[in-house]
C-alpha cells in the first residue's frame, strides 16, 4: 500500500493556500478582464479596472489580492490504496493552513466559536471534505472562502413542481438580495437535488470547476447560461454599484433527490475566486 | 464622455463639506481614518452608551469599515479593502451623534443610517470590494490605537493618502445602490 505522510499533506495545502492568496486564476483574470470590455456602466467599468489593477499589485507578492485571505475550504479525493501516516486528516490540514498564515501573512479570520467569537489566531481550523475514491492517488483543492460572499449563500427546499422557473427564481432572488456585499462581479455555484446537506455541498463543489465551463449535461448546460442571463438582468453591476455585469459565471451542479423534495441551494463566490490544486 | 475628475478631500471633515457631497461622486481622501469593524463597533457602543470615552476623538473623523492582514516587514499594513457595512447599521446612530461625519465600506446602508447622515450632516463612501492589495497602497502609515487583542478587529488609527473611494450616500438622501441600480435592471 502506499503510504502518503501528513508532511506531504501539510506542504501541499500550505503551497495552495499561500499562492491563492496572491495569484488569481487565469480564468478568473481573463473573465474581468471580458467583463470589462462587455460593461456598459462607467462607474461599473472603473471597478473592474481597479480589480484588474489590483491582481497585478497582488501578484507581486506583497498585498494579498483581498484583505479577507478566507476561511480554508479543503477538498480531499483520498484513494484508498493509499495510507497516510504521521498523523491525521484534519491535523494535516490544519497545519498546512497554519504554516500558509503565518508564512504568507494571511488574515486570522476564524473564531473558535460563533458565540465566544475569540480568535483561534492562526486561521484554523479547516472545513474539510473528504472523499473516498479509486485508486492511490490523493487530489487536494484548497479554497479560500470569504465571509461576505459566504454569507449571502441560500438554502431553500422548494417545492418540487417549482421547475427549472422556480430554481431560476430562486437564484435570482438569492443575487439581488446580495446586492454589493459579496463584492460583484460574483461566481454563483447552484446546488439542486440531493437533500439538506448535500444540495450546500453541491453548490459549494460548483465553484471549484474552472470558471465558466459548462455542465457536461446540455439541459443543465443551457439552464447555466439561462441563470447568467438572468443575474446580469438585475443591474447590481459591478460593486454593486449598478451595470450589466454581476456575475461572471453561474455554474449548476444536480444530483438524485426524495420524490418529495426540491433542495435547492446558492454559494457565492466574489470576483476573488482562489482555490489552487494538487495531487499526491 | 470622460468621467469626472475626483474630489479631493482631507479629514477631518466638517459638516458643510460633507453636506455638499452627492452620491455618485468619486473622491480621494486624503488625511486620517480609524478602521473599525464588527467586534470593534461593539465595544465603542457599550462605551458611548455606558458614558464612557471612545479611544479616539470621533468629532469630524472617518471611519472605514477594514480589517487588514498582516503587514510585512516595512510596510505600514497588509492588504486593506472594505468590509460589508450593513453588519454596522446598527451601531452607527450613536456614533453619529457622537460627531462621525463618514464612514467607508461597501454595500447598501439601512433607511435608518441614510437617515442619520441627513440628520446630523455625514457622509458614506463606498470603496471596491476585494480591492485590497491597490487600496493598501494608499495607506501611508498605520497605527493599533485600541484593543489589540482584537487581531485584525482592532481599532487602527490610518493615515490615508489619496484613498479613492465614491460617494455613496450623501446627506441629502442620493444613493448609489437605489437610484444607481435601478437604471440598469432589466425586466
Amino acid at each position: 500500500m502506499r503510504e502518503i505522510s501528513a508532511a506531504e499533506v501539510s506542504s501541499a495545502v500550505e503551497r495552495l493556500a499561500s499562492k491563492s492568496a496572491y495569484h488569481l486564476g487565469v480564468d478568473e483574470l481573463s473573465a474581468l478582464t471580458r467583463a470589462l470590455g462587455e460593461e456598459k456602466s462607467e462607474l461599473g467599468r472603473g471597478v473592474l479596472e481597479e480589480l484588474v489593477k489590483n491582481a497585478a499589485i497582488a501578484a507581486e507578492g506583497e498585498y494579498p489580492i483581498c484583505q479577507d485571505t478566507g476561511l480554508a475550504v479543503v477538498f480531499v479525493d483520498w484513494g484508498q490504496d493509499a495510507h497516510l501516516s504521521g498523523g491525521s486528516l484534519q491535523e494535516a490540514v490544519d497545519e498546512g493552513v497554519r504554516r500558509a498564515q503565518k508564512k504568507a501573512y494571511l488574515r486570522a479570520s476564524v473564531l473558535g466559536g460563533p458565540l465566544t467569537r475569540k480568535n483561534t489566531g492562526d486561521n484554523t481550523p479547516a472545513i474539510v471534505h473528504l472523499r473516498l475514491v479509486p485508486g492511490d492517488r490523493v487530489r487536494i483543492v484548497v479554497a479560500a472562502k470569504g465571509g461576505g460572499s459566504e454569507n449571502m449563500s441560500r438554502l431553500e427546499m422548494l417545492n418540487p413542481g417549482a421547475g427549472a422557473d422556480g430554481l431560476v427564481e430562486f437564484v435570482v432572488r438569492a443575487v439581488r438580495e446580495a446586492g454589493a456585499n459579496p463584492c460583484p462581479p460574483i461566481v454563483v455555484g447552484v446546488g439542486a437535488g440531493g437533500n439538506f446537506e448535500r444540495v450546500a455541498e453541491l453548490a459549494k463543489r460548483a465553484l471549484l470547476r474552472p470558471l465558466g465551463s459548462a455542465n457536461p449535461d446540455p439541459e443543465l448546460a443551457a439552464l447555466e447560461r439561462r441563470m447568467l442571463e438572468a443575474v446580469n438582468r438585475t443591474g447590481v453591476g459591478p460593486g454593486g454599484l449598478g451595470g450589466t455585469v454581476t456575475a461572471l459565471a453561474v455554474h449548476l451542479e444536480a444530483a438524485p433527490c426524495h420524490i418529495a423534495s426540491f433542495p435547492a441551494a446558492v454559494n457565492i463566490d466574489c470576483h476573488a475566486h482562489r482555490h489552487g490544486e494538487a495531487e499526491l | 464622455m470622460k468621467p469626472a475628475e475626483p474630489v479631493r478631500l482631507t479629514t477631518p471633515l466638517s459638516e458643510d463639506q460633507a453636506r455638499s457631497l452627492r452620491a455618485g461622486t468619486r473622491v480621494l481622501i486624503s488625511g486620517t481614518a480609524y478602521t473599525a469593524r464588527d467586534a470593534a463597533h461593539k465595544r465603542m457602543t457599550e462605551l458611548l452608551a455606558g458614558g464612557g470615552a471612545l479611544p479616539f476623538d470621533i468629532s469630524g473623523a472617518v471611519i472605514y469599515y477594514a480589517g487588514p492582514t498582516p503587514a510585512r516587514p516595512g510596510k505600514p499594513v497588509g492588504a486593506i479593502g472594505p468590509t460589508t457595512s450593513s453588519r454596522m447599521d446598527r451601531y452607527v446612530a450613536p456614533l453619529l451623534a457622537a460627531g462621525l461625519r463618514g464612514m467607508i465600506g461597501k454595500g447598501e446602508r439601512s433607511d435608518e443610517v441614510r437617515q442619520g447622515l441627513s440628520r446630523h450632516g455625514a457622509v458614506y463612501f463606498a470603496a471596491t470590494g476585494g480591492a485590497g492589495a491597490l487600496l493598501a497602497r494608499h495607506i501611508v502609515a498605520a497605527e493599533v490605537v485600541a484593543w489589540p487583542e482584537l487581531g485584525a478587529e482592532a481599532v487602527r488609527r490610518i493615515e490615508l493618502r489619496d484613498f479613492p473611494a465614491l460617494v455613496a450616500c450623501d446627506s441629502a438622501g442620493g444613493d448609489v445602490y437605489g437610484q444607481g441600480r435601478e437604471a440598469w435592471v432589466q425586466d
